[in-house]
């Protein structure tokens, strides 16, 4: 079979109520999501996929704009997640700033965005914003929802508070809470960014918007993301552009350079207002209690991992295997750090792949 | 490939409905033999990624791990048998596997190559050379194996640790599946024991 590479589409759900974590109710919610492949007739081969916290809807393909998915190497005919076997969501999260209600929305209430008015939402909250989304779309199971990252705690999530409908998790890169290690380099990204003066206590949408404290925020981040040997490896003590040390504070190493260039990149497409909100809901994320779960659950870990290490991932695995949980967990080896649930495409795939053939029995 | 007599015998010990856990499960081929069987409740472990791959793919729930690590991570009596076929002599720390497999499960099995095989014996004083032999065939230098015993040996092992041995079965080959009742430390290729924790009744 001749198979085109469709061009998908961010297309956007609309219900009018959530009610969150924190007591509030957020009223006319936007969900922005994108669909790869096709649901059957039996409607029993979705497949919802978590973003992490710069992902957006857009995860497979290249869209209109010619830009990859952000895990494009995972998704398409004959990879991990099969566009001729699956019919693969991903949804932007709530909070987000990439089609789905977030800080930078206007509130339907003072028709100015909400800035720091948007009430403080939870990976739960996420959650249950995306199921609305499928009983939207009309699907009543989802054969596995996959994650990596906060996108892993969204999928745990989903497998502990709907053990109904989700019949199997893959959860990549996290653990059941946060570290303290992982919310303290969260707060000094948050930080950065209310320390730019064009933060405006979270007001800045008519004016220039923090880039700087986005940009240290997301310069943090990065490095967390990598490994001690990854950075090694990829830049070692090289310089940039030069043939010595220039003796001033410039960029003189490709570390810096690259550190740079990832910060003002990610400005360009991300909301600061968004960065304290969903790095907030990863922090407050703690899933104690895991008995409810029934589905198949699949961790795996990476070795150079170090913002959810594998010990970390073991004791998770080992709380479900307490409650008789059929958990299934692999180390994958890896000198790519966190980063390695988007890089290690040959191992990943064949894992992923290989569970998933048996997710539905 | 050749047939696994051996795991043919552990799957022929266990009945159906039981929990079984399965250290060092390799390619899994044993736990889909006793998935065949009607044994649903199974678990593997297993140290080579790799073959958690080929695992996964067969839909078996393993984990990845050492298991000279200890089996910390389970509770007593969460097994009723913990199966440890063929790896014994690889690990690191078989006291404290054993002794693990007892207090993880109600019963253990164990197989390992029976270094008292008359073929050995023979091998190493014909020779005196560490014997290489069908079911032990690899060079000194390049073998997993750091704890090989002989059938013998296991059994002193189990009588100074207060461990019953409800059951052995010797191998005579591991290409017949044909099996040996007398002089088993002599011609037992493969030695299999079903251990269970003595109680201590001096309390």
């Amino acid at each position: 079979m001749y198979v085109v590479d469709a061009i998908p589409r961010t297309q956007h759900y609309t219900f009018d109520a959530l009610k969150l974590d924190c007591g509030r109710t957020l009223s006319s919610v936007q969900v922005a999501y994108e669909t790869y492949g096709q649901l059957n007739a039996a409607k029993d081969n979705a497949i919802m996929l978590l973003h992490a916290l710069s992902g957006s809807a857009h995860a497979g393909f290249v869209n209109d704009k010619g830009e990859q998915g952000w895990w494009y190497d995972f998704i398409g005919p004959g990879k991990a997640l099969d566009t001729e076997r699956y019919f693969i969501i991903c949804s932007n999260v709530l909070g987000g700033c990439s089609g789905s209600t977030g800080p930078g929305s206007i509130d339907p209430a003072t028709g100015r965005p909400y800035g720091l008015s948007f009430p403080v939402i939870t990976v739960g909250d996420m959650v249950r914003a995306q199921k609305c989304l499928i009983d939207g779309l009309g699907i009543e199971t989802l054969l596995a929802v996959v994650g990596g990252s906060i996108g892993g705690m969204q999928a745990l999530q989903w497998a502990v508070d709907y053990p109904d409908i989700v019949r199997s998790a893959v959860i990549l890169a996290a653990a059941n809470r946060l570290s303290a290690q992982g919310i303290a380099f969260n707060e000094v990204g948050r930080q950065a960014i209310m320390a730019d003066p064009c933060w405006q206590n979270g007001d800045y949408y008519d004016g220039t918007p923090p880039r700087t404290g986005l940009a240290l925020a997301r310069m943090i981040g990065h490095i967390t993301y990598l490994s001690e040997e990854s950075m090694h490896e990829k830049f070692g003590r090289a310089l940039k552009g030069v043939d010595g040390y220039r003796y001033g504070f410039f960029e003189d190493f490709e570390v810096e350079s690259y550190l740079h260039y990832k910060g003002n990149r990610f400005v360009e497409r991300f909301d600061a207002n968004s960065y304290l909100y969903i790095t907030k809901a990863m922090d407050y994320f703690d899933l104690p209690d895991l008995a409810s779960i029934k589905s198949k659950m699949f961790i795996i870990s990476f070795s150079s991992d170090w913002l959810f290490p594998s010990a970390r991932l073991k004791a998770l695995v080992r709380s479900l295997r307490r409650k008789r949980i059929d958990v299934t967990y692999c180390e994958v080896q890896s000198s790519r750090g966190h980063d390695a649930f988007l890089l290690e495409v040959a191992p990943l795939t064949d894992l992923i792949s290989g569970f998933l053939e048996n997710a539905g029995r | 490939m050749m047939r696994r007599f051996d795991q043919d015998i552990i799957v022929s010990l266990i009945s159906e409905g039981s929990r079984v856990l399965d250290l060092g499960c390799g390619n899994g081929d044993l736990l889909i033999k006793l998935k065949e069987h009607g044994v649903s409740d199974i678990r593997g472990v297993e140290i080579d990624d790799r073959c958690i791959a080929v695992c996964v793919r067969k839909g078996l729930t393993v984990f990845h791990g050492d298991i000279d690590e200890g089996l910390e991570d389970y509770d007593d009596a969460s097994f009723d048998y913990i199966v440890l076929n063929q790896t014994l002599q690889v690990v690191h720390k078989p006291t404290l596997v054993i002794k693990e497999m007892l207090r993880v499960g109600n019963k253990a099995i164990v197989s390992f190559p029976n270094f008292g095989y008359f073929r050995i014996r023979w091998y190493i004083l014909t020779k005196g050379q560490m014997p290489k032999v069908e079911f032990l065939p690899r060079d000194w230098y390049d073998t997993p194996n750091i704890h090989l015993s002989t059938i013998s040996d296991f059994e002193v092992f189990c009588r100074t640790r207060n461990i019953a041995i409800e059951q052995l079965i010797g191998l005579r080959s591991c290409v017949t599946g044909k099996t040996v009742k007398r002089f088993q430390n002599l011609l037992a290729q493969v030695g299999i024991f079903v251990i269970t924790s003595e109680r201590d009744i001096s309390n």
